[in-house]
């Protein structure tokens, strides 16, 4: 069918919003609530349109194209109305941005800029200051939720484990567990796909210190279970600092608690740094030369006196697959030997 | 996995057994859960009543290592009701009247009475089942961690073939790989008798593909799997052991014998990227870099051979595993060096066909899933489509034979053990996050409040745990999710280790222990 955008004429297939008509004609909306992946709700109201003979603005991502249908995206009427949606949305949310870790990857902050929102012109009552916070990986700080609901929708919809819901009404309302117990006392895996979801800073991890325009990402395979989840490294420097989900993969943008907050291995002070060779009983710091040369040495006795099948050797199913294949190829085609095995029974 | 992961969406029934995939593979759990929503019915056969069991059609609580038994009974109940596809048993599989003639043994009320679940139950799941259009079964150690295992995959996929579901989408006999790349070390020939692709050594032409393209002589002798090369460690017929990336002394079945073997073998060099239980026997510890600080791919339980991506340099002066093992093969007198893990790829499509038409190019943004046989070949969603592999699928009949250790006077529960979601394998990386230590800090024993009552147990105290090879103290955690003479403990911590207690014995073709099965007693610690 045909409909008309901002004077343009585009095809479009039946049973499509408007927003996802915008957006393969190129127009961006804003949206707050919107999700590909989940059910339409219409919560934020930012991505209204006009839509010639239709009394009221429409919500883009929850109205869906008719033939000749005539949208305005971007008319007078359609971003005055946009600008008092954050200007609500603003007037009821604490201007913390210099001390916010979410800064910098905030869409309320990038809109309010986008649209010239210096700051609330709504004074009065605030939201209610509810801070949850015991949950060891992340917090919810309920003065900065604007109830778009994605955290509560994705739990649901996606991850579906329901341990979060919505809690009373008007300023009082915020995102809840049952009976108020906490999220650490609740349902919650710690999956943190909630926080992957937060357009503002109500759910952030904990511990998190950096900026985003310091950072760069780095996508790769989740090195934890056999699902194979594809990930964003959030690399500042030489550390591994957050992880996000990748949308267009099998894991559909979402991770478990391994995944998604069980990174901090990688920097640990623990891990090894430098090859070490027992001596009398004690591990001492070597140079590579020297772990080489030592190895090389006692190899080629043992082979000598009791030949390639007194060696064996355990490959890994946590390495790549280059590195078990060159594995297998040093015992077979370098000692002699088949006697190679890895963790696959265990 | 026959099939892919987003396949279970569009799925009308799962047979899940012997897999907790919520908490062992989370992602795969919630697709299952969406699946349901869809309309999908579910079957859960588990010793415990785990999550999904929650969302289950019917839950059947076996009892452990008689999933065989289970199986035989559902299958009995399809061929009584004529349930089964007889065009496909007909056109596509092989060797059906042994089947009928094992299986009509296998009554709803004797299988009933053997795995401690109802009949009603068994015929329920077998309808839900096999009344099914698309239905998938999927398993993961709950159906292999046994003496029997073989036998029980065997019965998987002859209840697979009886229902027409092997070849077909949103169906198949769908094993949940545990590990990252568990899949991918299997693939590239981290087996004693299976060369890159699963090429067998014992086969010449095999072996003379390989010489030549590696231009080096190999031996066509099948190897050591793993409890017989710690046997010969232990015998002194190993001298020299490599370990990488392992931790056999939490994750390895009667840990007081692996402890013995590696404190008897000559030579041990361990390449990790952490001290470990394991690397404290080691003779050369080689630091390895982590999967953030280099280049290659996982192969996931769906056969999609992804990209692992270097976001960081190396810690230290660790290194990546492909170039320690290069440089050490250098260092023997075998000259080759790639100067990027693409170059290793690319040689291992060479000698591999189900890998043949990767390369770091073409799987840049999307993994591909194998068999891939060429650059043009798309990959491979689901396998046996036009055909079972093989020509035929094959029907392998089993017996229900208990497990190789049953409760008795002495030890009279049944010990079973298996992972939580908070920790991997044996916390080597998990143990090192403070929120996940937090959550999940220590070794605890599951066990059914009337057993504890009956022992004057109380949720937190001290136990101690013996089995004919070991003894340990944990604490115990009382659960209404396990039945009175079954005790349950994960296996990832060193301290309280699940494996001191665990039984060696295995399965006489896959070589897998029977982890799932052991007898024990506990008592109380004063």
């Amino acid at each position: 069918m045909n409909i008309i955008i901002n004077g343009t004429t585009y095809e479009v297939e039946k049973n499509t919003t408007i927003l996802q008509a915008c957006k393969n004609a190129g127009i961006d909306i804003p949206t707050l609530c919107h999700d590909e992946r989940l059910k339409p709700t219409s919560a934020c109201r930012l991505c209204l349109v006009e839509v010639e003979g239709t009394k009221n603005l429409v919500t883009s991502c929850s109205t869906m194209v008719k033939e000749n249908m005539v949208v305005h995206t971007h008319n007078e009427k359609v971003m005055k109305t946009r600008r008092d949606v954050l200007n609500l949305a603003i007037s009821n949310h604490p201007l913390e941005c210099l001390s916010c870790d979410k800064s910098g990857d905030c869409k309320l902050q990038d809109y309010c800029y986008e649209y010239g929102i210096l700051n609330g012109t709504y004074k009065g009552a605030m939201r209610t200051p509810k801070i949850d916070s015991s949950n060891p990986f992340y917090d919810y700080d309920a003065r900065k939720c604007i109830l778009c609901g994605l955290c509560v929708r994705v739990c649901d919809e996606l991850q579906c484990s329901n341990a979060i819901g919505f809690e009373d009404r008007g300023f009082e309302a915020n995102v809840s567990t049952p009976f108020n117990e906490g999220l650490i006392n609740s349902k919650c895996v710690s999956c943190g796909n909630c926080v992957s979801v937060c357009p503002v800073g109500a759910l952030t991890p904990k511990g998190q210190k950096f900026r985003h325009w310091e950072t760069s990402k780095v996508r790769t395979t989740c090195s934890y279970c056999g699902v194979g989840c594809q990930m964003d490294l959030v690399v500042k420097g030489k550390k591994i600092v957050d992880v996000e989900p990748a949308m267009d993969a099998i894991n559909n943008g979402l991770l478990c608690v391994k995944g998604k907050f069980a990174y901090k291995f990688i920097n640990h002070p623990d891990r090894l740094k430098t090859p070490l060779i027992k001596r009398n009983g004690k591990f001492e710091e070597a140079t590579w030369d020297e772990a080489y040369r030592y190895i090389t040495k006692k190899a080629t006795e043992i082979k000598e006196n009791y030949g390639p099948n007194s060696f064996a050797g355990l490959t890994s199913a946590r390495c790549t697959n280059e590195e078990n294949y060159l594995f297998q190829k040093l015992f077979r085609a370098v000692i002699g030997t088949n006697n190679i095995d890895h963790c696959a029974r265990l | 996995m026959t099939n892919s992961i987003e396949e279970i969406l569009n799925t009308d029934a799962m047979f899940v057994i012997g897999s907790n995939t919520t908490e062992n593979h989370p992602i795969i759990g919630s697709t299952m859960k969406q699946a349901i929503k869809n309309g999908a019915k579910l079957i859960v056969a588990d010793p415990r009543k785990i999550e999904l069991a929650d969302y289950a059609d019917v839950f059947l609580q076996l009892k452990p290592g008689t999933n065989i038994a289970l199986l035989n009974g559902m299958m009995n109940v399809i061929l009584e009701k004529g349930l089964q596809n007889k065009e496909y048993i007909e056109e596509r599989c092989e060797n059906f009247e042994e089947l009928k003639e094992i299986i009509k043994e296998y009554t709803p009320e004797r299988v009933a009475e053997i795995c401690g679940v109802n009949t009603e139950d068994i015929i329920k799941a077998a309808c839900i089942y096999a009344e099914a259009d698309k239905a998938g079964i999927y398993y993961t150690m709950g159906i292999t961690q046994h003496t029997t295992g073989t036998a029980g995959v065997m019965s998987v996929s002859n209840l697979a073939l009886l229902c027409g579901n092997v070849g077909k989408e949103s169906s198949g006999v769908n094993p949940l790989r545990g590990q990252n790349n568990v899949q991918g070390a299997c693939d590239m020939g981290g087996l004693p008798a299976d060369l890159p692709g699963y090429q067998k050594v014992f086969k010449p032409e095999v072996i003379e593909k390989f010489e030549k393209a590696w231009n080096a002589k190999l031996s066509s002798k099948v190897g050591m799997t793993i409890p017989e090369i710690f046997n010969g460690a232990h015998d002194g017929s190993i001298k020299f052991l490599y370990i990488m990336g392992e931790n056999p002394m939490v994750s390895d079945p009667d840990i007081n014998h692996v402890k013995k073997s590696l404190e008897n073998v000559d030579f041990l060099v361990v390449q990790d990227i952490f001290m470990t239980e394991t690397s404290a026997f080691a003779d050369v510890i080689l630091p390895a870099a982590s999967f953030a600080e280099k280049d290659g791919t996982f192969s996931n339980t769906e056969r999609r051979i992804q990209r692992v991506r270097k976001a960081i340099n190396p810690v230290g002066d660790s290194k990546p595993d492909w170039q320690i093992l290069m440089e050490l093969m250098n260092f023997l007198g075998y000259k080759k060096t790639y100067s990027n893990p693409s170059e290793i790829m690319d040689e291992i499509a060479s000698v591999t066909p189900s890998y043949g038409g990767i390369d770091y190019e073409r799987i840049e943004n999307v993994g591909i899933q194998w068999p891939c046989l060429d650059k043009n070949h798309p990959g491979t969603k689901y396998l046996h489509k036009t055909a079972i592999a093989r020509g035929r699928g094959l029907f392998m009949p089993a017996e229900y034979t208990e497990s190789a250790e049953i409760p008795d006077k002495n030890y009279p529960y049944v010990f079973t053990t298996g992972r939580i979601l908070y920790h991997y394998h044996t916390r080597t990386m998990t143990g090192r996050v403070d929120g996940i230590n937090q959550i999940a800090p220590s070794s605890y024993v599951e066990i059914n409040e009337t057993t504890a009552n009956r022992l004057g147990i109380e949720n937190g105290d001290r136990v101690k745990l013996t089995s004919r090879r070991g003894q340990i103290e944990t604490t115990a955690k009382i659960t209404e999710i396990i039945d009175d003479d079954v005790l349950f403990m994960p296996f990832h911590f060193a301290d309280g280790a699940a494996n001191y207690l665990t039984n060696s014995a295995a399965d006489p073709i896959a070589k897998i222990a029977e982890l799932k099965v052991a007898a024990v007693k506990i008592e109380k610690v004063n």
